[in-house]
Formats: structure tokens, C-alpha cells, sequence
């Protein structure tokens, strides 16, 4: 499988008004053609700004460093200008919350024309012709009278559906997709994850799913990153992270989460609570809360190591993960 | 879990929101609830579920008396909470408390953590002496996993899980014997929402809580409900014991519910069939006639559009508002209807 995203020692920094804060420390990764990866962590683990820092679409404030090279272009050295030519292109990112994301007064087809009539240069016409195409393959009922209406017109789902429309209408190789289905209703969620997972086929491109739900990452992503105080500490494939996990975060997140089918299940919460970024622990950052702390863990920090399998994980404790009863 | 008698029992409740349409235009009448009734034994949970718009949170604030509801009655211990006049309502505040959903923004800024855990003492058990209460918070504090020395800090310095710690000792102190928790753990991280999941459980042992649980999360609900109670556009749309809901669901729109859930478990995701509903919910302002699910119902009839659906038993102990329950339940074939806009 070819890549089509190599990131490279990337770090996100912001200048806050008593020092920097690292966002993202160190991470490196890359994404095959096609291929789905979730980013999974918590709020604060940098998940979102690494991908914003890639994007181009840091606060002002912060400041990244590192590779992130797609078709061989570093996206990190180009300036503001260049970029723009690859951003909406090439790589392409829908968030959250779709209201804030679109133009409140500019008609559905108008914003998504817009786009290709920038990158692509086509005619007004033809550019709104693409755009309701666009709209009625991401599953936009009556597209063609929907392009004709203003975003408050439309439910929170059909929204997301303008976004991921106004995403791919230039067939880019890389698609961020950040909590995308975070805000919806259940049934609607599940709508908008059918569609997700035609999208790698029908074009092509590769997603990057980042989300805090397990349950949507088992049923969407081939692959997964475990992030926890802005660094990567387990990917690999999502069955090995899933039913082996080899970091005891990943560990502890899966154990965390309550399952529908099953309610005889206790809850293991992970202790503790995640640490600041202003005052990350020494040594590995997890060791505060972890459940198999070893002595080594204060101190030294542990690289993000081969486990074979294509699996990697940041941790000391080498040993199988099982459940700790005296972990309370 | 007693066998106690009910503590709560709803009937019939109604509530009716008018919403301005504009200078002199008829004010549009939203229905937020329509006849619900529903027992809560002493010691048990209920688990209220639904989407966006079925009225959940409603519900919690009319059994609170936070709302008053149009129709119907609340009884608490006996007495209808609807008809007490103020007065006699403060005296059942202490027995009925409130957890919201974003535990900061339910948090005032500007008084210390001793302060909000103590406030509702002052209203609701005013014989208590400063030197008591001070007693009361810190034992709460303790109780919910707090440390006592905390005590004078702000909101802002906590994160959200533990603002939500705050939450439940300011809910605790009264010693109430009903809590409404509403979505209480949907704002926080899944690490920190299993620990906020396992205290509530913990403290319902504890003080004999009964809890009455608002969520939109599924899997979080069948963790900690004894009962739930299915809501879609205002109406009750199923009512069980958890785990008949959950492995024999009779409504069709509790089956998708549940299907519809992602399981954080990727070979059971792979294998899972789901029932993909189409559309979203309509708007409640112009609820669609009849049953108000039949317009994303898989398994609709034209009867389903005339005649609403009475709610009728299952057995001794579970409801269903659903025309064709039965021949569902016995494998009847979706209709295909589903797809018609509202």
C-alpha cells in the first residue's frame, strides 16, 4: 500500500502569556492510500491540533514544526499561499460542528461551487451542476432544490452531508474527519457512518477518523493511533488494539467504555485524571494513573517502540495487560 | 434495588410550550410531552432514553417541579406535587435533587466549591448551624471522592469531571431520596465518565438513591438503569426492565435504537446488520398525524398515518405504543414504506 501522508517528528506549540505549551509532541505516523485511521484520545491529548497544525489551521498562536509530506510536498514548509492551493484539494477537513463551518448566508450549491470554481477554474454553471451532483452521492435527497437553500434551512445531518460534499468535490487524497459524528443523534450517526465507510471506495482517498468513541472506530477504521498528553503512545491495527492491547491506556479506555450488549459488565475506570499540559509528570506521563507502574516509569520516558506486526506502543511494562482488582 | 412500593409514580403528564411566531401571528403550540405515565420504585433506576427533541429533559424538570406539567399528575409519596402550593413544595425540595449535564456551566463562579455544596442547605435545612453545615460539606466532599481541602476553590480550577464531583455533593447534602440525573455524564472524557458512572452506582447503594437517568447514550443507560423508558417525539414509545428492552425489544424504533449503537468491538461491528432508519426527527411543532414514528418506520402501514397507537401492556411489567408489535415481534417483513417525508 502506497502512503500518501508521511508525518515526521511533528511539534505543536503555543505561546501562552507564561510560556509555551506543546500541544504535540514528537508524533510521527503514516497513512496508506485508502486506508482509514482513527486518531483516538481524550480532550487534550492533541489529536485535533495535530491535524489542524498539518492543515494549516493553527490558532495564532501556535507555531508546529516537523514534516508532513503529501505527493511530495512538505505541507508544513509551504507558505500561507501554497498551501492554499492544496488545502480543499489535496487534503480536506470537516469538523464537529457543521453550522459553524458553513456560510450562514450563502446558499448550499453557492459555497460548494465556489470550490471548484477556485481549484478546479470552471465556469459558474457547470460549478453548480458538479456541486448538486456532489450533493446527491453523499446521499442529499432532491439535491438539485436542497443546493438552492441556506444552512439553517437543513438538520444537523444533512449538514454534516454538505460538509463531507464540499470536502471531496475535488477528489482529495486525504480526508480529516474531526469528531464528525459527535453531534448527531444516534440514528443519524449510523447514517452518517454507512456513508463513511463508502467514501474510502467510491473515492478514493483516505480518512483520518479523530474521535474520542471506541464504538465508532471498530466500526469504521482499519487502523488506529492512541494519543495521550500530545503524544502517540499505541497504534497499530484495530483488531490487535482492540482484543490486545499492548499500552495500558488503550488498556484502561477499553475498559472504560460501556458496551450495549452488555450490562453485567463493571466499568474499570482509568484513576486519576489527565494530566496539564503545563505540568506534564516526569518520566512517562501516563505513570500517575497507570495501573502497572513500574519504578523505571517516574523517571525515564518510553520511546514509541516496534512490537511487531506493524504495532507499536510507548511503554516499559512488556508483560500481557489483565485486569488489576486492587487497581481502586 | 428494594422491592419497596413506588416512590414516584407519574400519570398522564402533558406539557405544551407556546412559541412566539412573530407580532400578532397565533402563538405555535409545541407538544413536548403527551400522556405519560410511569412508576419509580424506592431504590431502583430508571433509565430515560431518546433523541434530540423527545422531551427527556423535559420530563426530569416536570417530575422536579422545575416545570409545571399541563396535564397529568406527579405523585411523590402519595401526594400529586402538581396542586402543592410553593410553600408546601419547599418541603419536598430536600427529598428531590438535580444533576446537570454540563457540570460547570450548573456551577456559580464566583462562590467557593464549600460554598455551591452548601447552598442548597441554606434554603432547605436552615436549622443546621454554619459549624454543621461545614460538617455536612466535607463529609459530601469525602463521599463523592473530593478532598476536603479543596474546599475554597473555585470552579474554574477544577476539570470537568471533577466539577461534576461538585454537582453531585451539592445534589447529596439534603439527603434527597430522588436525584434526576440529566445526561450527566455526555460532557466528559470516557475515562473520567466510567469513574462519574461507578460513583453514582456506589452512592445509590450507599444512601438508598432511587435515580431517575437521562441519556441519549444507550450503553450508558442499560449500565446503570433497572427500568428505561423509550421517548420519541414526546410520547412513550416502549417501557421494560433492562434487559428485556435490550435483548427483546418489541417498537421498531427501539430495535433501530439499538442497532444503530457502535460497539466498540470490531468484529461484532463487522457482523452487526443495522437498521438504518431514514430521514431525522421531525419537527415536534407539525409532529406527523398518527404515530409520530411511522414517517421513519420501516415496517409502517396507511393505518399507521390514521389512528395513533394506544400504549398496551407487553406482559405484567412492559408497554408498547406500536400498531403492529405483535407481527414484528413474529418476523413480519419491513413495508418499504419508509422514505416518505413528513
Amino acid at each position: 500500500m502506497a502512503n500518501v501522508l508521511e508525518v515526521k517528528d511533528l511539534n505543536v506549540t503555543f505561546s501562552l502569556h507564561d510560556g509555551d505549551v506543546s500541544a504535540v509532541r514528537d508524533l510521527s505516523f503514516v497513512l496508506g492510500q485508502g486506508e482509514t485511521l482513527a486518531v483516538v484520545g481524550e480532550s487534550g491529548s492533541g489529536k485535533s491540533q495535530a491535524f489542524l497544525a498539518i492543515m494549516g489551521l493553527l490558532a495564532r498562536n501556535g507555531r508546529a514544526t516537523g514534516k508532513a509530506v503529501l505527493g511530495g510536498t512538505d505541507l508544513l514548509a509551504l507558505s500561507p499561499t501554497e498551501l492554499d492551493r492544496h488545502r480543499g484539494l489535496d487534503i480536506a477537513m470537516i469538523f464537529q460542528d457543521p453550522m459553524t463551518s458553513l456560510n450562514p448566508s450563502l446558499k448550499i450549491g453557492r459555497q460548494l461551487a465556489e470550490v471548484l470554481v477556485r481549484h478546479r477554474g470552471q465556469s459558474d454553471s457547470a460549478a453548480w451542476r458538479h456541486a448538486t451532483e456532489m450533493l446527491d452521492r453523499v446521499g442529499i435527497p432532491e439535491a438539485a432544490r436542497r443546493a438552492d437553500s441556506y444552512p439553517h434551512e437543513l438538520s444537523g445531518g444533512m449538514r454534516q452531508r454538505v460538509m463531507i460534499a464540499m470536502a471531496l468535490l475535488c477528489e482529495p487524497k486525504v480526508l480529516i474527519a474531526d469528531e464528525p459524528t459527535t453531534a448527531l443523534d444516534v440514528t443519524v450517526q449510523a447514517q452518517m457512518l454507512e456513508l463513511f465507510k463508502t467514501l474510502t471506495d467510491d473515492f478514493g482517498a483516505a480518512l483520518v477518523l479523530i474521535t474520542h468513541d471506541l464504538g465508532v472506530v471498530a466500526g469504521l477504521a482499519d487502523r488506529m493511533m492512541v494519543m495521550y498528553a500530545g503524544r502517540a503512545v499505541e497504534s497499530g491495527s484495530v483488531d490487535d488494539l482492540f482484543y490486545a492491547p499492548n499500552h495500558p491506556y488503550t488498556f484502561g479506555l477499553l475498559h472504560s467504555t460501556p458496551h450495549v450488549e452488555d450490562s453485567g459488565q463493571r466499568l474499570r475506570p482509568i484513576l486519576g485524571l489527565p494530566p496539564s499540559l503545563e505540568h506534564l509528570p516526569t518520566g512517562c506521563a501516563f505513570h500517575p494513573r497507570c495501573a502497572f507502574v513500574m519504578p523505571e516509569c517516574r523517571t525515564a520516558r518510553p520511546e514509541l517502540t516496534h512490537r511487531g506486526g506493524g504495532r507499536h506502543a510507548a511503554c516499559f511494562y512488556e508483560g500481557e495487560l489483565k485486569e488489576k482488582e486492587a487497581a481502586e | 434495588m428494594s422491592a419497596a412500593g413506588p416512590i414516584l409514580s407519574v400519570q398522564n403528564v402533558g406539557k405544551i410550550f407556546g412559541l412566539s411566531a412573530g407580532f400578532l401571528r397565533k402563538p405555535l403550540i409545541l407538544k413536548a410531552l403527551s400522556d405519560i405515565s410511569f412508576t419509580v420504585n424506592e431504590g431502583e433506576t430508571l433509565g430515560i432514553v431518546g433523541e434530540s427533541g423527545c422531551g427527556k429533559s423535559t420530563l426530569g424538570r416536570c417530575i422536579l417541579q422545575l416545570l409545571t406539567p399541563d396535564e397529568g399528575k406527579v405523585l411523590w409519596l402519595g401526594r400529586d406535587l402538581t396542586t402543592l402550593p410553593a410553600g408546601e413544595m419547599r418541603k419536598h425540595r430536600r427529598d428531590l435533587q438535580i444533576i446537570f449535564q454540563d457540570p460547570l456551566a450548573s456551577l456559580n463562579p464566583r462562590m467557593t466549591v464549600g460554598g455551591i455544596i452548601a447552598d442548597p442547605l441554606r434554603t432547605l435545612m436552615p436549622e443546621l448551624s454554619q459549624k454543621q453545615r461545614r460538617a455536612k460539606v466535607i463529609e459530601m466532599m469525602e463521599a463523592v471522592g473530593l478532598l476536603p481541602e479543596m474546599i475554597n476553590r473555585y470552579p474554574h480550577e477544577f476539570s470537568g469531571g471533577q466539577a461534576q464531583r461538585i454537582g453531585i455533593a451539592r445534589a447529596l447534602i439534603t439527603e434527597p431520596k430522588l436525584i434526576v440525573c440529566d445526561e450527566p455524564v455526555s460532557a466528559l472524557d470516557v475515562s473520567i465518565q466510567a469513574q462519574i458512572l461507578n460513583l453514582l452506582s456506589e452512592l445509590r447503594e450507599r444512601f438508598n438513591l432511587t435515580l431517575v437517568f437521562i441519556s441519549h447514550d444507550l450503553s450508558v443507560v442499560r449500565h446503570v438503569s433497572d427500568r428505561i423508558m423509550v421517548l420519541y417525539l414526546g410520547r412513550m414509545i416502549e417501557y421494560a426492565p433492562r434487559d428485556d428492552l435490550y435483548n427483546d425489544a418489541k417498537h421498531p424504533y427501539t430495535r433501530a435504537l439499538l442497532s444503530a449503537v457502535p460497539v466498540p468491538d470490531p468484529r461484532l461491528a463487522r457482523a452487526r446488520q443495522i437498521t438504518e432508519l431514514v430521514g431525522e426527527i421531525p419537527s415536534p411543532i407539525n409532529p406527523p398525524s398518527g404515530c409520530t414514528f411511522r414517517t421513519r418506520c420501516p415496517y409502517a402501514l396507511p393505518l399507521c398515518a390514521e389512528k395513533r397507537p394506544e400504549i398496551e401492556p407487553v406482559d405484567a411489567e412492559r408497554t408498547v405504543a406500536c400498531h403492529r408489535w405483535r407481527e414484528i415481534a413474529d418476523g413480519a417483513p419491513p413495508t418499504q414504506h419508509a422514505g416518505a417525508s413528513a
